[in-house]
């Protein structure tokens, strides 16, 4: 995991899509996603259309379409609530490869995980297709409000420390025979998390107090001398 | 003559816990010392250290730097005079490049425009880093984002730099060069720290907090050579190293060994006033 250069979601390019300016794009995918979400659950042409809308945006920028994919298992415990729907709503019942489940359930199933697969789709290709400063530049020409955008940028920047923090913990897990990947392990796993946040939580304490003997105020000072810097 | 850069008075402290760190401390830092500030784990020396700036605020005695105590009204004016470099490089610098991070402090005091670019490569000359003033603090070693993290503090000009364990996990030339760019550095310097030899190096004058108060404070090389001191308060020196094989005229920082003088009022540069380690065991 040598976070050097780049993130992770980020797949480098020079297309069409990789060029655009990040404000435009970030408009792009907010409408988009709006329209998908605001689209009945039972046009289900529709759905084909966009989601080759996506897979078509994918193509475009040159970006391995498997190596999208790869990164929507993030969407899993998503796919999973869904999943469970059919099996918990109320209404007629139908049978499906011989569950009974509920009809009005298959359909609400039907449309988050379309509508969510679509969106986690649409977000990876914007991520994939734009650096993340980029990300923060385009929002703040969107007018994004500046201690939201600071937050974010401070994530950013920790990310990878916290990413790296991380991998030393598995590490260490896997030293002493325990292999995190195996459901069997998943409560330590579980415990280590935990204690990864704590240790964040207390980073951020520390980077605060770091902030506050620098004279930090609340507000970010312009630390762009007369010209601009990125 | 003028008043201490750093004049700490019957300090005491406990956390919001209960936990009660420092029991009254006294410590006097003139202009152009560099001091070691040496101790146990446990001992109160962070928490010595934050209330320098008032992050912390003495629960008894006073803190003043340069004649300003330290109080909510000056606080601003307080962090400029007392720069903090921290221990984790990580937990200072926090901005996208270097330039934003090195010039983060003097922007905050105002600082704008031309000035602010003249402080923030002076600073970096000062570390050596100038040539990576554009780069994400992330994709340099971590040798040079401790120096980008002495240069974050320069920026602000500060009277006395107080530096956390400045030689935690450098490798021995990494150390090396920081040994050498604090001391071509015309600023009163509190150091932190295990690293008794560095100390030693860098430090004419050491004082000892343990249990929370001041067990000693004079040469450096008396403090290391006092065998009982060091054994009363869990100081050790690493394995074959002997001050005394050196001979007392290292660690003074000018070369020449300007040995300690009794109370004779303190000239500026002289790391002398302070009472003998012996006489307080």
């Amino acid at each position: 995991m040598g976070a050097a250069h780049g993130h992770r979601l980020h797949h480098h390019g020079h297309s069409a899509v990789h060029r655009a300016p990040a404000h435009l794009k970030i408009l792009v995918l907010v409408g988009f996603v709006l329209l998908v979400v605001a689209t009945p659950r039972e046009w289900y042409a529709v759905f084909a259309a966009y989601a080759a809308v996506v897979v078509g945006t994918v193509l475009v920028a040159r970006v391995p379409l498997g190596w999208v994919l790869r990164r929507m298992v993030v969407e899993v415990p998503f796919l999973v609530f869904a999943a469970l729907v059919p099996f918990v709503a109320e209404g007629p019942r139908t049978e499906v490869l011989g569950l009974t489940v509920s009809e009005p359930g298959l359909v609400a199933a039907w449309g988050l995980a379309v509508k969510g697969t679509i969106g986690v789709m649409a977000s990876l290709t914007l991520a994939a297709t734009t650096e993340p400063t980029d990300v923060l530049v385009g929002l703040r020409r969107l007018r994004m409000p500046p201690l939201l955008v600071e937050i974010m940028s401070f994530m950013l920047r920790y990310l990878d420390v916290v990413t790296a923090d991380l991998g030393r913990t598995l590490t260490a897990m896997r030293s002493r025979g325990c292999e995190p990947r195996s459901p069997r392990h998943w409560p330590v796993l579980a415990r280590s998390l935990g204690a990864l946040f704590i240790r964040s939580y207390e980073r951020g304490e520390r980077v605060h107090l770091a902030m506050l003997s620098r004279g930090y105020t609340g507000t970010l000072p312009t630390t762009t001398g007369g010209h601009e810097h990125r | 003559m003028s008043a201490p850069v750093l004049d700490v008075r019957g300090l005491a402290y406990a956390y919001p816990d209960g936990h009660q760190a420092l029991f009254g401390v006294d410590l006097h830092v003139h202009r152009g010392e560099r001091v070691a500030l040496l101790g146990p784990n446990g001992a109160g020396k962070t928490t010595l250290v934050l209330h320098l700036n008032g992050i912390l605020t003495a629960g008894a005695g006073s803190v003043a730097v340069s004649g300003l105590p330290v109080e909510k009204k000056h606080i601003q004016e307080v962090r400029r005079r007392v720069g903090i470099v921290f221990q984790d490089p990580d937990d200072q610098l926090f901005m996208g490049t270097v330039r934003q991070d090195v010039a983060f402090g003097p922007a905050n005091l105002g600082v704008r425009g031309a000035e602010l670019d003249r402080r923030v490569m002076a600073a970096l000359e000062q570390v050596g880093m100038a040539e990576h003033v554009d780069r994400p603090p992330h994709h340099l070693s971590f040798g040079q984002r401790r120096r980008v993290a002495v240069a974050t503090v320069l920026a602000m000009e500060p009277e006395v730099l107080v530096l956390d364990e400045p030689s935690s996990n450098l490798d021995p030339t990494s150390r090396r060069e920081l040994a050498d760019i604090l001391r071509a550095l015309d600023v009163t310097v509190l150091m932190v720290t295990h690293d008794l030899p560095y100390a030693l190096e860098l430090c004419p004058r050491a004082v000892v907090l343990s249990g929370g108060t001041v067990v000693a404070d004079g040469s450096t090389y008396d403090v290391l050579t006092d065998d009982a001191l060091m054994r009363a308060h869990r100081l050790e020196l690493p394995f074959g190293f002997d001050p005394r094989t050196l001979g007392p005229g290292v660690g003074t920082g000018q070369g020449t060994a300007p040995r300690r003088t009794p109370d004779t009022g303190g000239s500026v540069a002289s790391p002398g006033t302070h009472t003998n380690p012996g006489d307080l065991t």
